[in-house]
């Protein structure tokens, strides 16, 4: 059964009876600018605007597709599946988490060209792949990171974790890590025979 | 808030304060036998039918769905118009160690997203002090109690299964719905448990494995009520079983989780004994001159326009915490100090569960063939507390227990799910960091804690001298000190769960097990088990209400949701909050029908 069917399945079985009527929404009133306490769940509707600006978004693509490129037919990149926006939505946002990684993700990004000028004399964007891993390289685990690049290094973390949060969260992101489920079945049997076996499981207790 | 303006306020037999366990099962219990009742809910009309997010992904909300200040637990968490600070409600701390309290101001309350865990309290945890000398007993016997959790079980249904463990009790045959098969990671956590002797078992939960058979099951709950066995049967009928997919938290838009909305209220109104109003928010109960409580005052947020309704009886069931501020907000002449308060304990000994977590990784666990194990929405395996015969020995430094238990490894990705693999990889990007992410997805095991805290005299809550809501009404300031037995038994949680972790064959992720238990112990409420202020005894002098859960100083108030804990099994309080609200409304209809009420 795909999707749409267990859609359709579903809203055949429950019907279409509401014991009560429905009343209408009160206004959420908690941080102020974000989706209040009491949005659509249905429709998720992101009601402030963007931040970044197109060489910005250049970047973050760019930089989103570093950490997650595209690697074969069935595993898009990081841009394919709009990582960037979800990027630029995430530091828009009103709250205080997103406000932090905002202030991070902006300066990163400034990082990031400055330093491609300084080696390379050219924008991060126009680097070629071993250039762009030479930065990156330098930058990409905290711990090991020099000194000097301490605060760059904290912001590749914030966007590499953002990337790995956007990517993995769309339907097709969370299919190239393994999950497979999220569908309605007739029946849960636990582990496949496969699973057990890798497991040296012979017989599950129950 | 719909009718106010036509409904005749003062014809119901019973008030009911509040709508999630305890008054979804009092409303129920009353309307069935033939009570008329009027239900204040403070939040607004909620249905989850048209409301729940089933199957979305979350990339279909804001922020990948990720926890914000307005929606705590995640955007598709069924709470609305909830969380730990709600607007124009603030409570305040009266001590450095701090108190968080959860609220939900929806129809159904906190029972739209619990994690449905449904445990019931066994002989020994209603005799605790006798056992230890520590707390406080209850004025009952597990035996009591009993065949209100066999009503309450066949009428919400529950799957798990009857282990024989020390102090988890039987439920009778034909109750239980079959335990869901093991995941993966909880055959391995089995596994270990049995190499350390630790009984890994099925845990109990209010979901359907599978349909439930109504009229037996409507028949055996009312056997003398023919009426109340047709209605439940009909309402019963339209509950489906779980199709193993979207987690529980979301809510259940086919009935397969137990909701107040979709399980004790659908019978309750099809009675056409049950009225419920939203938006209205309880702010006093009134009383007459022999301090007995004749209704309630309560604002309808719509307008701010405040309205008195009366009845005979009046059953607080807000949450523990707000039913006792509730009573401490209702001074008169009579009851100077709060409506209740002649011992003095009124707001007193409150408790949480102890909490504590510690995750790890297990290669074993690693590049596992891809399958589907969202399962029943929630845990499948529990270890309760074993170690009775080692307490029993004062080999241990803590008393009471835990129980041990253990998160999904391959959940839905969330926002932060793959954040562990920048220290997992030491910082790879690229190719390698999808192989990576292949790799380890499904090899992280999270384990959590929930224990038994000893009441305390400085755990308590009383009306803050200056802070009130929007309303007018002084709002509650909260006192908290964990103790030693707390702090010790978190420390005996660390050290298992990190053996736990590498009897599974993983090691501990970046944090560490915490030897002290002092950093590692949830911050009090935030279990979101907070139960007692108002509790029960034998006695009117050293207890706030009867073993029937009414008001000593006005019997004709019901508490019938956690305030009457005067202890605090390791077990989830909600399964026993239903039962003691049955078993309370039972006897109310008793009372009234002899006159007494």
């Amino acid at each position: 059964m795909n999707r749409r069917d267990a859609l359709k399945w579903m809203a055949a079985a429950i019907g279409t009876v509401s014991f009560l009527d429905a009343a209408p929404r009160s206004l959420g009133s908690g941080q102020k600018g974000g989706y209040g306490t009491d949005p659509d769940l249905l429709k998720g509707a992101v009601p402030w605007s963007r931040t970044l600006n197109d060489r910005q978004l250049k970047l973050t693509a760019a930089l989103a597709d570093l950490i997650l490129p595209r690697a074969g037919g069935n595993s898009p990149s990081a841009s394919e599946l709009k990582v960037p926006d979800f990027i630029d939505e995430w530091i828009s946002a009103p709250y205080p988490d997103q406000q932090r990684d905002r202030a991070t993700v902006l300066e990163g990004l400034e990082w990031m060209d400055a330093e491609a000028a300084r080696r390379f004399e050219r924008d991060f964007v126009a680097l070629s792949a071993t250039e762009a891993i030479a930065i990156c390289d330098d930058i990409c685990f905290p711990p090991a990171a020099a000194p000097k690049y301490a605060r760059a290094a904290r912001f590749f973390s914030t966007f590499r974790n953002l990337c790995l949060g956007g990517y993995y969260t769309t339907d097709v992101g969370m299919r190239d890590a393994g999950y497979v489920g999220n569908i309605p079945l007739p029946a849960f049997n636990g582990p496949p025979p496969e699973v057990l076996k890798r497991l040296g499981i012979e017989r599950a207790p129950w | 808030m719909p009718h106010i303006e036509t409904k005749d306020l003062s014809q119901y037999d019973v008030i009911v304060v509040g709508s999630g366990a305890a008054g979804g099962q009092s409303a129920y219990t009353f309307a069935m036998e033939g009570a008329r009742v009027l239900m204040l809910e403070a939040g607004r009309n909620y249905d989850p039918l048209t409301e729940t997010p089933m199957f979305q992904t979350p990339d279909k909300a804001p922020l990948r769905a990720a926890p914000t200040p307005d929606k705590p637990y995640g955007y598709f968490d069924a709470t609305v118009d909830g969380g730990w600070e709600l607007p124009g409600e603030p409570y305040t701390l009266g001590s450095e160690h701090a108190f968080r309290w959860w609220r939900s101001r929806m129809l159904g309350g906190r029972t739209n997203h619990w994690g449905r865990i449904s445990l019931r309290n066994g002989p020994y945890d209603f005799k605790p002090y006798s056992r230890d000398g520590l707390g406080f007993d209850w004025p009952l016997s597990y035996e009591e109690v009993a065949p209100y959790y066999d009503k309450v079980e066949l009428l919400i249904g529950i799957y798990g299964r009857n282990d024989g463990l020390e102090n988890c009790p039987h439920s009778p045959d034909g109750v239980l719905l079959p335990p869901p098969k093991a995941r993966a990671s909880e055959l391995v956590f089995h596994r270990a448990g049995a190499k350390m002797g630790i009984p890994v078992i099925p845990i109990h939960r209010a979901v359907l494995t599978e349909r439930l058979r109504a009229q037996e099951i409507s028949r055996r709950i009312h056997p003398r009520n023919p009426r109340a066995a047709r209605i439940l049967a009909q309402e019963m009928d339209q509950r489906l079983a779980c199709f193993w997919a979207t987690h529980c938290n979301r809510g259940c838009s086919i009935k397969a989780t137990y909701q107040s909305t979709t399980v004790h209220l659908p019978p309750a109104l099809a009675t056409g004994n049950l009225d419920i109003l939203t938006d209205a928010m309880t702010q006093e109960i009134e009383t007459d001159p022999q301090g007995k409580a004749r209704g309630v005052r309560f604002v309808d947020k719509s307008t701010g326009k405040t309205h008195v309704a009366r009845a005979r009886v009046v059953v607080l069931a807000a949450s523990a915490l707000e039913s006792v501020r509730l009573l401490l907000n209702s001074r008169s002449a009579r009851h100077p100090e709060g409506l209740g308060n002649s011992s003095g304990l009124l707001g007193r000994y409150i408790m949480d569960s102890v909490g504590s977590t510690l995750g790890g990784q297990v290669p074993a666990l690693e590049s596992l063939p891809p399958h589907n194990e969202d399962g029943a929405g929630g845990a499948h395996v529990y270890a309760p507390w074993w170690l009775h015969p080692d307490q029993a020995a004062a080999k241990l430094d803590f008393p009471r227990g835990y129980y041990i238990g253990m998160g999904p490894s391959r959940p839905m990705p969330a926002a932060g799910t793959f954040n562990f693999l920048e220290s997992m990889t030491k910082g790879a990007y690229g190719v390698r960091l999808k192989e990576d992410a292949r790799r380890y997805y499904g090899s992280m095991v999270g384990f959590s804690a929930r224990g038994e805290m000893i009441p305390n005299k400085d755990c308590y809550a009383e009306l803050d001298p200056v802070v009130k809501d929007r309303w007018g009404s002084p709002v509650l300031r909260f006192h908290w000190k964990w103790s030693d037995h707390e702090l010790r038994q978190v420390a005996h949680i660390q050290r298992t769960f990190a053996e736990v972790i590498s009897a599974m064959g993983g090691k501990l992720g970046k944090r560490a097990a915490d030897p002290t238990g002092r950093n590692a112990i949830s911050q009090a409420g935030t279990i979101i088990h907070e139960v007692g202020g108002a509790m029960m005894g034998e006695k009117r002098e050293t207890s706030v209400t009867n073993r029937f859960s009414q008001v000593w100083d006005a019997p004709n108030i019901i508490m019938a949701d956690g305030a009457t804990f005067c202890s605090n099994s390791y077990k989830n309080p909600t399964l026993t909050i239903m039962a003691l609200a049955w078993r309370a409304a039972d006897h109310a209809m008793e009372g009234m029908k002899r006159g007494d009420l």
